[in-house]
């Protein structure tokens, strides 16, 4: 149900009908049935489970993905050092350097 | 790169020095120990193994060890059996195996393998031409390893025994005064460290296996390792623990020398030194890396003050030149091999139940 | 690999740790139905790094462990008939029944063989014409379009010799049967991604509906389960159940639509036994009556072998998150994963499984606590 690895295609061919294609998982080589990929092309990814291609992947939806990975707490990090920054401002205005209090 | 190219065996290569009978098939009469028996070691495997045809044959192989026995009195002695399907694999055979399996396992005493004995099982129809190129890698591995196969047994079964062939070897060398490596010497703090890349020789067999069959380029790592071992005891007599991570791969090495020492592992599972292409495999098939054989391995417990010496030495000799460290020995979890992920959790690693399979889930 | 390492990156994992933590301000408990996703966690330890609020509870997402002792019985009978080739994936072998397992049957001279795919299975049955050849179709959405085209294709070329043992679960079924449940304890699912790459999402709309629990799709790496976690909690703080698909890179709302044409024509709906839950209605699929010819089941005339499940197991609480493993008498004892009672000890990703390696742990004196 759950085990499907990326791969990507590097031929494809028929076989009495049924389309195949040659998966190519970083270097390893598998025979891959293609039938539920009608539209898929070499060169193209797919998720692989027990020798069936299932989906193809969204290499532009990864991207997204990714991006948003690298961006989650980015808004926090910058208005917890906004909020650093103006705490120091708060206390410098009332324990300022010199010991004049402000008015 | 085609699926079928790496360590597929070349037949046509190889030619009988004097031409048996006309048989080209093993036949039951092979192992009866009369002429056929004669003709297949004279011009078979007295040939392949390098014996010039000159040597008289005993029942017994007849060693001299004056000399050796000044370097030590304790014997290695070890014996294993090859039975491994398919026969011929990318990198390799089970002639390769036969050989350097034991090599190994006498080198992971400390000890110098002297010779090795070896016996076939042979499965009646076995083409000649397959037990002479295995025959001849036995020789060929035994040369570089540097060590003799000093004595062997034949021995042929019905059609339908046997997987083709099954090979048992034995060998023995001497352990040198002043070495001392079992699992009970593994010591709190002791760095433990791997030869090289893990995970090849499994990938190389599986990927030839009726059944799960893939294309790949990796290629078993199958090495003799006792030079090696020999440069490590240059740099430290003071081994504690060598193990040579076979069947059940790294993880079943370390459970056996944890139990076995009553001591906790801990190791990173970010320094394991896993090839990418290994990996993928393990991907595609549900594996784990930790639990693939290995035949050109080993891992070393070293103590602490001796680990830049040996780690230098290993890197120096050929088989041990991608050296990683990847964990130590600790007091806690006496017996319990821990692995840290690359997050920073936790996790048992367990001795698998028994042959890893391939999931779908 | 790429599409699989960017999604294991520690530093990102590392940012949707401290989001998660940083949002979450209650107790919630959330399940993930899939034994792949069990599996990333457990391996990965992503239960230990979470904050200590969020409760995971392992769903029956692993359709071997789920598979009834009655099929599991069915199975050796048929391995275990001379002159039948049993084709399995790896997995099932070890499973046992009620008194052995197929690792057994093949000792005792049962020609079982592992492979990696059904049409692994359908090509020994043309290279052995002359040999009954069978194979195990379990697993859940995912697996049935290759199940499926196994069977159309031994139509297709005519291999009488060709026979399947069905045994397909569903999984909007069994999350229905576990929110249901008047005793469940789970606020929130994640949903199977390969499962939805197949059969899309629309069908957890409804269970949303229904039972008022957000449901994400999600995927199966280290960052990709985390995902899902994190949108279940922002939903559960924010007092929110919806639909949410965070594996949009594999999965759309439609799913495979060859993949489920096929499907429709090879399967029908049909009550499922799972085991150590019991039954749930219309929770699997079986062979149409039009492919009554590769049924196994009729074939080899196997259809009477019901076995009870051991009265000792409570897989099914644990499965609910109603007890931990280790509140089972059972737990260590009678069951363990060398001798499994239920179906979450079965398999190395069950939670009574995992459990049990934690529970060597604690014996100990290891901090499991994130370094």
């Amino acid at each position: 149900m759950c085990l499907a690895v990326p791969g990507k295609i590097v031929s494809i061919r028929e076989d009495r009908g049924t389309r195949m294609a040659v998966v190519s998982f970083d270097g390893i080589e598998k025979e891959i049935c293609l039938a539920y990929l009608p539209d898929v092309d070499v060169g193209d990814y797919t998720i692989v489970h027990v020798g069936f291609a299932i989906s193809e992947i969204d290499e532009e939806s990864a991207l997204e993905t990714l991006q948003m990975f690298r961006e989650i707490g980015a808004l926090e990090d910058e208005l917890a050092m906004n909020q650093a920054a103006a705490q120091t401002a708060a206390v410098e205005a009332v324990d300022p350097v010199s010991t004049e209090p402000a008015q | 790169m085609g699926a079928g190219d790496a360590g597929e065996p070349d037949f046509e290569g190889w030619s009988c020095p004097l031409p048996l009978r006309d048989h080209d098939r093993v036949v039951i009469g092979h192992g009866g120990g009369g002429k056929l028996s004669a003709e297949l070691v004279e011009h078979l495997f007295l040939p392949a193994f390098g014996v010039a045809p000159e040597v008289q044959l005993h029942d017994s192989a007849q060693l001299d060890l004056s000399g050796l026995l000044e370097e030590g009195r304790r014997l290695a002695f070890s014996t294993d059996s090859f039975v491994v399907r398919p026969l011929f694999f990318p990198g390799g055979s089970i002639g390769d195996l036969a050989v350097n399996g034991t090599v190994n396992d006498v080198a992971m005493s400390g000890a110098q393998p002297i010779a090795l004995s070896t016996g076939f099982i042979i499965e009646e129809g076995l083409a000649l031409a397959t037990l002479g190129r295995i025959a001849e890698d036995m020789g060929r591995t035994a040369k570089s390893a540097d060590v003799a196969l000093a004595t062997g047994d034949t021995k042929v079964v019905d059609a339908g025994k046997a997987d083709g062939l099954y090979i048992n070897t034995s060998g023995f060398g001497i352990i040198p005064d002043g070495v001392d490596i079992r699992p009970e010497r593994a010591a709190p703090g002791d760095v433990i460290v791997v030869s090289g890349d893990i995970g090849l020789h499994g990938v190389a067999v599986m990927s030839k296996r009726e059944g799960l069959e893939f294309g790949t380029e990796i290629r078993t790592d199958c090495a003799p390792l006792n030079g090696l071992v020999a440069d490590m005891l240059s740099a430290c007599r003071d081994l504690h623990v060598l193990r040579d991570p076979t069947r059940g791969g790294l993880a079943a090495s370390l459970c056996e020398i944890a139990g076995a020492a009553g001591l906790g592992i801990e190791f990173e599972e970010t320094k394991l030194p896993i090839p990418a292409e290994v990996a993928a495999a393990c991907s595609f098939l549900g594996l784990d890396a930790i639990n693939v054989a290995n035949e050109g391995n080993l891992v070393a417990f070293v103590p602490p003050q001796s680990i830049d010496d040996v780690m230098a030495a290993m890197h120096g000799n050929e088989h041990g030149r991608g050296a990683t460290v990847i964990g130590t020995v600790v007091e806690d979890h006496p017996g319990v091999v821990v692995a840290r992920t690359a997050f920073g959790s936790r996790r048992v690693v367990d001795l698998p139940l028994g042959e890893q399979l391939p999931r779908i889930c | 690999m790429k599409y699989l390492d960017e999604f294991n990156d520690p530093e990102l994992a590392e940012k949707l740790f401290a989001e998660i933590e940083r949002t979450v301000t209650r107790p919630w408990a959330i399940m993930e139905v899939c034994g792949g996703q069990t599996h990333s966690i457990i391996r990965n330890g992503i239960d230990q790094l979470l904050p200590d609020e969020i409760e995971l509870i392992h769903g029956p997402g692993c359709p071997v462990c789920v598979t009834p002792l009655g099929m599991i019985d069915k199975a050796l009978a048929i391995a275990a008939r001379p002159g039948v080739i049993f084709c399995s994936f790896g997995d099932m072998l070890r499973v046992p029944g009620s008194s052995k397992d197929l690792f057994r049957v093949k000792s005792e001279g049962g020609d079982v063989r592992i492979v990696y795919s059904p049409l692994d299975a359908v090509k020994i049955a043309e290279d052995n014409l002359d040999r009954e050849v069978v194979f195990f179709a379990i697993g859940f959405e995912t697996t049935a379009p290759a199940n499926a085209m196994a069977v159309h294709l031994a139509e297709q070329r005519g291999l009488t010799n060709f026979s399947v043992l069905v045994s397909h679960v569903l999984v909007p079924p069994a999350i229905a049967a576990i929110a249901g449940s008047s005793t469940s304890r789970v606020d929130g699912f994640l949903a199977a991604g390969h499962v939805c790459s197949v059969m899309g999402t629309w069908q957890y709309g409804p269970l949303v509906e229904q039972f008022g629990l957000p449901i994400v799709v999600t995927g199966f790496e280290p960052l990709d389960v985390l995902e899902g976690i994190r949108r279940v909690v922002v939903q559960l703080e924010e007092g929110r159940a919806e639909l949410e698909n965070a594996y949009a890179r594999v999965v759309n709302t439609d799913g495979n639509l060859p993949a489920q044409q096929m499907v429709e024509d090879v399967f029908d709906v049909t009550d499922r036994q799972w085991r150590g839950i019991g039954e749930i209605p219309l929770s699997g699929w079986c062979l149409r009556d039009r492919y009554v010819d590769f049924d196994a089941e009729r074939r080899f005339d196997v259809g009477d072998l019901d076995a009870p499940e051991s009265a000792l197991c409570r897989s099914g609480e644990v499965l609910q998150g109603q007890i931990k493993p280790n509140e089972c008498e059972a737990f260590g004892e009678e069951c363990s994963p060398r001798t499994p009672l239920g179906a979450t000890m079965v398999s190395s990703e069950g939670a009574c499984a995992a459990y049990y390696q934690y529970r060597r742990l604690d014996g100990s004196s290891v901090d499991l606590v994130r370094t």
